[in-house]
C-alpha cells in the first residue's frame, strides 16, 4: 500500500509540474492584465499540433519542436492581442472575456475544420526508469524537468530582466507605470504572447506522452482554472505549487475512490477556496 | 415580338419535357423499364464516423460496403425471379461520432433521401440511437460495428446484427487464460464506461466467477480518458495476474502503451476492440503479447467445404477473395470492422435475393429464415425473445507475436482455427 501511494504521488507530481505552467500562462495574463483568458485551452492544443506536426512532417526531435512551438506561441500571442484583446483592454472585464472567447471559437472552428477531432499520437518512445517497484515513464519526467526550467526562467524574466520589471510595473499600477514611460501596450502584449508561450509549452509537452484532439484542451484549461485559484489568480509561483496540489489530487484520489471522482473532488476544492480564502493558499490578505 | 414570344414557350415546353423524362430515370427504387427487364435502383442509407473518436473503424467498415456495392454492381446487379435487376447507391453523412447527430441523419435518410434499407453507424451506442429511427419508420437495418444485447431487448422487429453479441466478446479470453494457466486467480477488469464496453466485462466478469477466477478489480474509465496512470497504480495494487477490458481503439491502444511504458508486472492482457486493427500494431512493443477478441480475421477458416460440414448454405466470396478484393480497392489489409461493413451487404443482398423482392415485409421474412456460412462466419438471427440478435457467429482470438522481427497478428483461440501457439506470459 506505502509502495502504491508512493508510486501515485511521484506521477502526480510530474504531471503536476505541467498542470503548473499551463497555468502560470492563464494566471499571469489574468494577473497583469486582469482578462480571464478562455482561449487559454484551445491555445494549450495548437501547441500540441505544433509539436506533432513539426515532428510528423517535417522530422523535427520533439524536444527542439518544442522550443520552436514556443517561440511560434509567444509571437501568436502578441499577434491575437493586438487583433482581439488590445481596443477592448479598458472596457469592463465581461469584453474581454467575450474576445478572448471569440477566439477560442475561432480556433475551435478552424481546428476541427483542418485537424479533424481525430485523436493523434506522438510516437516517441523513450523507454521508462525503474527505482524498485516505481516506473517512470521517461518522456514525463523529462516533460517536469522542462517544467520546472520554464517556471524558473519566467520568475528570473521577470525578477530581473528590463520587460519583466516593466509588466511587473504594470501589474502594481498600470498608470502610474504610464507616467514614467513604460510603454504599457506593448508590455501588456508581451504579457500576452508569454501567457500563450506558457500554453503552448504545456499542450506540447503533454503531447508527448498523452493522445490529443484539437478539443482537448479544454479539460486543461478547466484545471488551470482551478489551480489558478488554489494558487492565487496573477501569482505565477503560486500557480506551480497549485498544480503540483492538483497533480497529487489526481494521483492519490483513484487510490481510495472510483477514478471517476476526481474531477468532482477537484472541483468541491475549487469552490471552498473561492469561498474560504478568494486569494489563493498562496495569496495574501486583502 | 409574338413570334418569338411563342418560340421561346415552345422551347420551354420541349425543355421541360426532356428534364422531367431524365429526372423520372434517374429517381431512386423507382423502376426504368427499357425492353422486358426492369432496373430498379435501391437506395442504401448509413452515417459515417468520418470526424470524432470512432473514426478509424466507421471508415474500414464504410469501406467494406463500399467495396460489396462496387462489386454488386459490376457484376451487373442482383437479378430477382420475375427478371428485374436490382442495383445499389447509397447515401451517407457523416455523423461526426455523434448520437444526436445520428437521429437527425437517420430521418434525414429515412425521409429526404428516401433509402429503402438502412446500415448502422458504427459502435453500439450509434446504432441505439439510429434503431430508434429505422424503427419507428419501419425501414430494415443491418446493424454492424454494434455488438451491445439491449439494443435487441427493445422489441424491435426490423434491426439485424451481424457482430456476434457484446456478451459473448471476452467470454472466450477468460477460456484462453485458463487453458494457458490454470495456477492464475487474480484478474483485474478496467474498461471505458461506455454501453458496449460495460455490456461485456460485466458479462465476461460474471463468466470469470463461474470459473472460479477472483475479480480482484473492476473500474471504468471516462471516455477520452488519456492518463491511465491512476488506474495502472490500482491494478499493480491489486496483485492482479491478468488485465482483461478497454473499450475503443484509442483508449485501449493508450492504455496498452501505458502499462507497457510503466513495465507493469501482468501475465496476460486481453482488450477488446483495439488490438485486431492493424494499426495496434504501431505501438512496436508495447502490443507484443497483447488478446484481442475479433469479430473476424482473414485467415479464419470459413469455405464453402465447412459449411457443407455443418449443414449450412454458403454465400459470397470466400475469405482470400475478400481481402484481395479488398487490399485492390484501398491498398491496406483489411480487419473485422471491414469485413463487417461488406457481410452487411452481403447479407442484406441474400435476403433481396431469397425474398425475390425488394419489399420490405418479403426481406425481412426472408432475414428472419437466415441460416447461412459466409466469409464473415455463421450467420442466423434470433427471432424470438430478442428479435435481430446474432445468434450463429462466434469470436475468434488473436494476439500480436514476433515473426521474424516484424510484430504479426496470429489467431491463437479457438485451437481449431489457431495460427500459432499462444504467447505467454506477457513479458512488459
Amino acid at each position: 500500500m506505502i509502495d502504491a501511494l508512493l508510486r501515485s504521488l511521484i506521477d502526480g507530481l510530474l504531471l503536476g509540474f505541467v498542470y503548473g505552467i499551463a497555468a502560470m500562462g492563464l494566471t499571469l495574463i489574468w494577473g497583469v492584465m486582469n482578462v480571464i483568458n478562455l482561449s487559454h485551452g484551445s491555445l494549450i492544443a495548437l501547441g500540441m499540433f505544433s509539436v506533432y506536426y513539426l515532428f510528423i512532417g517535417l522530422g523535427i526531435h520533439p524536444y527542439v519542436a518544442l522550443v520552436l512551438t514556443a517561440f511560434i506561441g509567444l509571437i501568436f500571442g502578441i499577434i491575437i492581442y493586438f487583433i482581439a484583446v488590445h481596443r477592448v483592454i479598458n472596457a469592463p472585464e465581461l469584453s474581454t472575456l467575450l474576445a478572448t472567447y471569440a477566439v477560442n471559437m475561432m480556433i475551435l472552428g478552424v481546428g476541427t475544420a483542418v485537424f479533424t477531432t481525430t485523436p493523434r499520437n506522438i510516437p516517441l518512445e523513450l523507454g521508462s526508469i525503474q527505482f524498485g517497484s516505481t516506473v517512470i515513464t521517461t518522456t514525463r519526467l523529462i516533460a517536469a524537468l522542462v517544467a520546472t526550467l520554464v517556471a524558473v526562467g519566467l520568475f528570473l524574466f521577470l525578477k530581473y530582466s528590463r520587460p519583466g520589471r516593466y509588466i511587473r510595473a504594470v501589474t502594481d499600477n498600470r498608470d502610474a507605470a504610464e507616467i514614467v514611460g513604460v510603454p504599457s501596450a506593448q508590455v501588456l502584449a508581451l504579457t500576452f504572447g508569454l501567457g500563450t508561450l506558457l500554453a503552448a509549452i504545456s499542450g506540447g509537452l503533454i503531447a508527448t506522452f498523452f493522445p490529443f484532439t484539437i478539443l482537448a484542451g479544454e479539460s486543461y484549461e478547466l484545471k488551470s482554472f482551478v489551480i489558478g485559484v488554489l494558487g492565487g489568480l496573477g501569482n505565477p509561483v503560486g500557480s506551480l505549487f497549485g498544480g503540483l496540489i492538483l497533480g497529487v489530487i489526481e494521483g492519490l484520489v483513484p487510490m481510495a475512490m472510483p477514478t471517476t471522482w476526481t474531477p468532482v473532488l477537484e472541483f468541491v476544492l475549487f469552490v471552498l477556496i473561492l469561498l474560504v480564502k478568494p486569494n489563493g493558499l498562496f495569496g495574501g490578505e486583502e | 415580338m409574338r413570334r418569338k414570344l411563342y418560340l421561346l414557350l415552345g422551347l420551354l415546353l420541349v425543355a421541360s419535357m426532356v428534364l422531367a423524362a431524365c429526372g423520372s430515370k434517374s429517381s431512386s427504387s423507382s423502376g426504368a423499364t427499357s425492353g422486358n427487364a426492369k432496373t430498379v435502383t435501391v437506395t442504401i442509407g448509413f452515417t459515417q464516423s468520418k470526424t470524432g473518436k470512432y473514426n478509424e473503424e466507421s471508415t474500414r467498415q464504410s469501406d467494406g460496403l463500399d467495396l460489396w456495392i462496387k462489386q454488386v454492381n459490376d457484376k451487373g446487379g442482383i437479378k430477382l425471379g420475375d427478371g428485374t435487376v436490382v442495383k445499389f447507391k447509397t447515401v451517407s453523412y457523416d455523423d461526426e461520432s455523434s448520437g444526436d447527430k445520428v437521429q437527425q441523419l437517420y430521418t434525414r435518410l429515412i425521409t429526404q433521401d428516401k433509402a429503402d434499407f438502412l446500415i448502422s453507424p458504427y459502435s453500439s451506442g450509434l446504432t441505439a440511437s439510429a434503431a430508434i429511427i429505422s424503427e419507428q419508420y419501419g425501414k430494415i437495418m443491418m446493424a454492424t460495428g454494434a455488438a451491445s444485447d439491449s439494443i435487441f431487448s427493445k422489441g424491435y422487429e426490423r434491426v439485424y446484427q451481424l457482430y456476434t453479441p457484446a456478451s459473448h466478446y471476452l467470454t472466450g479470453a477468460v477460456d484462453l487464460l485458463k487453458s494457458l494457466d490454470p495456477n492464475v486467480k487474480k484478474v483485474a477488469f478496467v474498461y471505458e464506461n461506455s454501453k458496449f464496453s460495460t455490456a461485456v466485462v460485466k458479462a465476461a466478469k460474471e463468466y470469470a466467477a463461474q470459473q472460479g477466477y477472483n475479480v480482484v478489480m473492476f473500474e471504468g474509465y471516462d471516455k477520452g480518458t488519456t492518463d491511465f496512470g491512476a488506474f495502472i497504480n490500482k491494478i499493480q495494487d491489486s496483485g492482479a495476474e491478468a488485465v482483461m477490458g478497454g473499450g475503443h481503439f484509442q483508449d485501449g491502444s493508450t492504455l496498452a502503451r501505458q502499462l507497457y511504458e510503466k513495465k507493469l508486472d501482468i501475465k496476460y492482457l486481453a482488450l477488446l476492440v483495439a488490438p485486431p486493427d492493424p494499426s495496434f500494431g504501431d505501438l512496436g512493443d508495447a502490443a507484443l503479447g497483447v488478446v484481442g477478441p475479433s469479430q473476424w480475421e482473414a485467415s479464419a477458416n470459413y469455405s464453402p467445404e465447412s459449411a457443407k460440414a455443418a449443414g449450412l448454405t454458403w454465400f459470397g466470396p470466400t475469405s482470400a477473395d475478400f481481402v484481395k478484393a479488398y487490399k485492390a480497392a484501398y491498398n491496406e489489409d483489411p480487419d473485422y470492422h471491414s469485413a463487417g461493413g461488406y457481410a452487411a451487404g452481403l447479407v442484406l443482398q441474400k435476403a433481396i435475393e431469397d425474398a425475390g423482392s425488394i419489399d420490405a415485409a418479403k426481406v425481412k421474412a426472408a432475414l428472419d429464415k437466415m441460416d447461412i456460412l459466409t466469409f464473415f462466419g455463421h450467420i442466423k438471427f434470433n427471432t424470438t425473445d430478442a428479435h435481430g440478435l446474432q445468434i450463429g457467429h462466434s469470436m475468434i482470438y488473436i494476439q500480436w507475436q514476433k515473426k521474424d522481427g516484424k510484430l504479426v497478428k496470429e489467431v491463437v483461440w479457438p485451437k481449431e482455427g489457431a495460427t500459432a501457439a499462444p504467447l505467454y506470459p506477457l513479458k512488459h
